[in-house]
């Protein structure tokens, strides 16, 4: 679990986050909404330790981010996984030495012990025939599968994701999404997603908080969407024609219309 | 920077992979074009300085002598150095620009891994070797010459060697590779902090490359004079 207090971040006057609290549970995906701007990405990064809180805490499982000592911070960021929006595979290496990377800095397996949770996790993220090919040589799908599958080979217990949809087909979105949900369920992680893809939402957010201009604006869990009347989430999701459509139909079928 | 580039590494091991890696990247790749050139410009330094001596009474060994000095002095430590800013320097800003762009360098932080330390320390330490380059490009500079001079119709192998010999001061030679030295530390560094704290997309990698270059010859050859101040002055 990690919970958020207070979250503020400013960068020069521009005040970015204002004051977020939250909390995300284990075992569950919790999708961070918003429209671009509104400060997904910087709470994000915040949450990762890439930005620093100008206020507030961060506490993964009882212990607070900024109580930690430089060994404990690097001990903690080997329990987490992230996958970068543009994948962030390292282009010198292989698939195969990009997913063995965390093992290899982190760990002292040997390598055919590393061999073996390289071949475990690449399957598991249906990728058998890329093992010595580079990024450059691989789709973008399944460049954001070798990414997951990076993201998990030590077994973390957080997942980070940022825009894991970016810049793939529906098809192949879904599947992504499916495959992190399921990566959540199994591991029992805690998994933070970014995103601005209602498909997404509506497919794998367990819990959803939406931000608005640096403001938690709204949270709860899917269902919730279509029965809230916040109105900065109603018009956030219904600025889709189809969400409009499927809002419609239930508030009839509800006899709300 | 230069605290976190010497933090101890997380793995000793996976360093001396990346060593290797730049080592060959760095070194063994310029080994060529400085060749090249070197030979080359040894070739027309002889050339240049036999057309010069117009005057009989001037000996030709001369013209070893100065290819001697110029290629040992200034052409294979500075010369070469302006040339490794365009090809290492230029590669080096370029391949970190684009890890930090494509969010590779977020990727080893948020893994916990110190990217200064994984990315800029092999490259300090490949060009550790440098001086072995500027030793190759000395030696074919004065080959070049030697060519160029003997099979010019210039001077007689004889007369050139003697030129090579004349006037001999060992400290030349230590005050062309501690500026050698200097040079690899300010071809590895100021090239790494363009690439490592730029900002933007691929565009920006193209400008700091560029950026990289210039403050990195203007650093050697600023850094030329006042050494040759400090060393050779008396």
């Amino acid at each position: 679990m990690i919970e958020i207090k207070n979250i503020e971040k400013s960068f020069g006057d521009t005040k970015v986050l204002k004051g977020i609290s939250t909390v995300f549970e284990t075992g569950k995906t919790n999708l961070i909404i918003g429209q671009s701007g509104s400060g997904k990405t910087v709470l994000l990064k915040t949450l990762l330790g890439i930005h620093y809180p100008d206020t507030g805490t961060i506490s993964f499982d009882g212990r607070i981010y900024s109580d930690l000592t430089a060994d404990e911070k690097r001990e903690l960021r080997t329990e987490i996984g992230m996958v970068f929006q543009g994948s962030a595979l390292f282009d010198s290496m292989t698939v195969e030495e990009n997913v063995g990377f965390p093992l290899k800095m982190f760990t002292k397996q040997t390598p055919k012990e590393i061999q073996e949770r390289v071949d475990f996790v690449l399957k598991r993220v249906n990728l058998v025939d890329a093992h010595k090919k580079k990024p450059s040589e691989i789709s973008g799908g399944m460049q954001k599968r070798v990414a997951i599958a990076r993201a998990i080979v030590n077994k973390p217990k957080y997942l980070f994701c940022d825009e894991p949809n970016s810049g793939l087909d529906p098809k192949t979105a879904i599947v992504i999404d499916n495959l992190i949900k399921e990566i959540t369920e199994e591991y029992d992680i805690t998994t933070v997603i970014n995103s601005h893809d209602m498909n997404s939402v509506m497919e794998i957010g367990e819990k959803i908080i939406f931000l608005k201009e640096g403001i938690l604006a709204w949270e709860g869990t899917k269902k919730d969407i279509f029965k809230t009347d916040n109105e900065a989430i109603v018009d956030f999701v219904y600025s889709s024609n189809l969400f409009k459509k499927i809002r419609k139909a239930q508030n009839k079928e509800h006899g709300n219309d | 920077m230069l605290k976190e580039v010497f933090n101890k590494p997380l793995k000793w091991s996976a360093m001396k992979n990346l060593i290797f890696k730049e080592v060959d990247d760095l070194i063994i790749g310029s080994l060529g074009i400085v060749a090249f050139i070197s030979f080359f410009v040894g070739g027309v330094v002889s050339i240049q300085t036999a057309l010069n001596l117009t005057n009989p009474l001037i000996p030709r060994n001369l013209i070893g002598f100065a290819t001697r000095q110029s290629v040992i002095l200034e052409f294979a430590p500075t010369f070469i150095s302006i040339i490794m800013a365009g090809k290492v320097g230029s590669f080096i800003t370029s391949s970190i620009g684009t890890m930090r762009v494509t969010e590779q360098i977020d990727a080893l932080e948020v893994m916990g891994v110190n990217s200064l330390n994984y990315l800029v320390f092999p490259k300090i330490i490949a060009l550790l070797l440098y001086p072995f380059v500027i030793g190759i490009s000395m030696f074919l500079g004065i080959l070049g010459g030697w060519m160029a001079g003997v099979y010019g119709g210039f001077t007689s192998s004889d007369e050139f060697i003697q030129g090579l010999q004349m006037d001999f001061i060992p400290f030349h030679i230590a005050y062309a590779f501690i500026k050698t030295m200097i040079f690899a530390l300010l071809l590895a560094t100021i090239p790494s902090y363009h690439g490592y704290f730029m900002k933007g997309g691929a565009l920006e990698v193209g400008k700091a490359s560029t950026v990289s270059f210039v403050w990195t010859s203007v650093s050697i050859i600023l850094a030329n004079y006042i050494l040759t101040q400090l060393l050779l002055s008396k």
